[in-house]
């Protein structure tokens, strides 16, 4: 659904605005053969070829477009990192990163599929505004609002949706307001409104992880927070620390493990391999807040 | 299509003109890059000075020339061409690397006027102007692009992504590849042989006339390749 959403939202922004191009490495291409067969200069697809991928986009970003650079994550930043790096950021320009797969959508695929670090990695870097969308009709917007700037954005979409959008997640949404603070980040939102229906606790939703909201966190946090995030556990633990510098605080980080899931099944599975699950994160925020 | 410009001295006799050995000499601080800085001297000189529709003022014209160089290793004789052609001041030269100089070892684009890309990390440079020379195109832009890359740096494989890529998609780019055999394990049966699908033409890259002659001609339905062969890096070779 968001990967549809995405191919059909930059379809469009193809036709309106004639700085939009699209660069691939052969995954989806076949999603893009309509819009590529109206827009050849500017729907391109390098082949398997992720370094090109997003050497490509940073030339492009040189001639004033608006590069958008797609493929399963794994490929598209944990492969090209050092192109991220110096074909875009130390050329002071900018592209928009549209992943797919996420943490562990391609569960059966194997780690190899599997990007739980690339919010973490790109932390490691300079001006990326990250989008995590927890459900498909959030992502048109983040996209034409990341179409409308020359800024470094990434956007990750997953398999994984909560049932209901949020249009206004930038910043710290209440989704239900009692005691201690939950952030659930992106499609984390569902299990953790499930885990904690019965605690008294605040529930706050965002899709918009970097820039974290700061200020959202220090209004809403009183004494004690817990992150749930669908990426690498801890990813937010230094944002977190550098918004409630000051204020004394207990955080609890929840996100996907450091060890690999050496299993395949579903993505269902791993979440619960990880405690991403409602019960498995039910009992770690329990814990945490006896 | 291919052709071969023969014969290539490998003595470097001293150069006939010119404004630009005593810019080098002001470049002390490049110690570490010495060979490599000089390899491209001509090449360069003859692209600022002959072939690129590019100047100070129209440094960012979106119509102008681009000139990527990939090989960001040793930039003194880029630095010395630049201030040569006025991109900026010729005081410039004299701190290299400094705390308060624009110039560092390797070129950074922010920082220096005319300096299309900063390298420095080898096997970029390829792809940025693969990404340059289709975003001209989208554009509707006629200028050339061309990136300077050397026989070394092709040991990266991301340059061989980009490389069979411009083959396939006949994208008329022009990469010159300074060759003074300083890659470890060589090029047998060599450059042009990595660039299959381009045109291909191999000049002495210290006599200047040959050098413009092959970065004149434009193949416009395909990648234009220039090997400009200087004297080895390690003479024991």
């Amino acid at each position: 659904m968001m990967r549809q959403t995405f191919v059909d939202t930059t379809t469009e922004l193809l036709a309106e605005d004639p700085r939009t191009a699209v660069v691939l490495a052969d995954i989806s291409a076949d999603a893009f053969a309509p819009a590529m067969r109206r827009h050849p200069d500017r729907v391109l697809n390098v082949g398997i070829r992720e370094q090109l991928m997003t050497g490509v986009a940073g030339g492009l970003a040189l001639t004033g477009l608006r590069p958008f650079v797609h493929s399963y994550a794994p490929f598209l930043v944990d492969r090209a990192y050092e192109q991220i790096k110096l074909d875009m950021g130390h050329q002071d320009v900018g592209a928009v990163l549209v992943s797919i797969g996420a943490s562990y959508d391609g569960s059966a695929e194997g780690y190899t599929h599997q990007s739980p670090g690339d919010v973490e990695l790109l932390d490691t870097l300079e001006g990326w505004t990250v989008y995590v969308p927890g459900h498909s009709d959030e992502v048109a917007a983040l996209l034409r609002a990341a179409a409308g700037h020359d800024d470094r954005v990434y956007v990750r979409l997953t398999e994984q949706e909560n049932s209901q959008a949020y249009p206004d997640g930038s910043r710290l949404r209440v989704i239900r307001r009692g005691g201690p603070l939950v952030v659930a980040v992106g499609p984390m939102l569902d299990p953790v409104l499930e885990a904690t229906r019965d605690l008294d606790v605040t529930v706050a939703y965002t899709n918009t992880p970097r820039p974290l909201d700061a200020e959202g966190l220090r209004l809403l946090v009183d004494g004690e927070l817990v992150m749930v995030e669908p990426y690498l556990a801890g990813t937010s633990a230094r944002q977190v620390a550098e918004a409630l510098g000051g204020v004394p605080h207990r955080a609890l980080h929840l996100g996907v493990g450091r060890g690999e899931i050496r299993r395949y099944g579903t993505w269902q599975d791993h979440a619960r391999a990880h405690g991403l699950d409602a019960a498995g994160l039910r009992s770690r925020i329990a814990e945490f807040l006896w | 299509m291919n052709f071969k410009l023969q014969p290539i001295p490998m003595t470097l006799t001293a150069l006939p003109t010119d404004p630009l050995r005593p810019l080098i000499r002001r470049l002390t601080g490049d110690e570490k890059h010495d060979a490599s800085s000089h390899s491209t001297l001509d090449v360069l000189w003859v692209l600022y000075d002959r072939i690129l529709r590019l100047t100070p003022e129209t440094a960012d014209a979106p119509d102008r020339d681009r000139f990527l160089l990939s090989k960001g290793h040793g930039p003194a004789a880029y630095y010395a061409v630049l201030a040569a052609k006025g991109f900026f001041p010729a005081d410039w030269l004299d701190d290299l690397g400094g705390w308060d100089s624009p110039l560092g070892h390797h070129p950074d684009r922010v920082r220096i006027p005319g300096v299309e890309v900063g390298t420095g990390s080898l096997g970029h440079g390829l792809g940025l102007a693969v990404g340059v020379a289709l975003g001209l195109r989208a554009q509707g832009e006629k200028a050339r692009t061309f990136v300077l890359l050397g026989d070394a740096e092709l040991d990266e494989g991301s340059n061989h992504e980009a490389i069979a890529y411009a083959a396939a998609t006949r994208l008329p780019l022009t990469a010159i590849v300074i060759d003074n055999q300083s890659a470890t394990h060589g090029w047998p049966g060599g450059i042009a042989a990595r660039f299959p699908g381009w045109v291909t033409a191999m000049v002495n890259g210290r006599d200047r006339e040959q050098i413009e002659y092959a970065l004149a001609k434009r193949h416009h339905d395909r990648p234009n390749l220039v090997v400009a062969a200087v004297e080895p890096k390690w003479s024991n070779r």
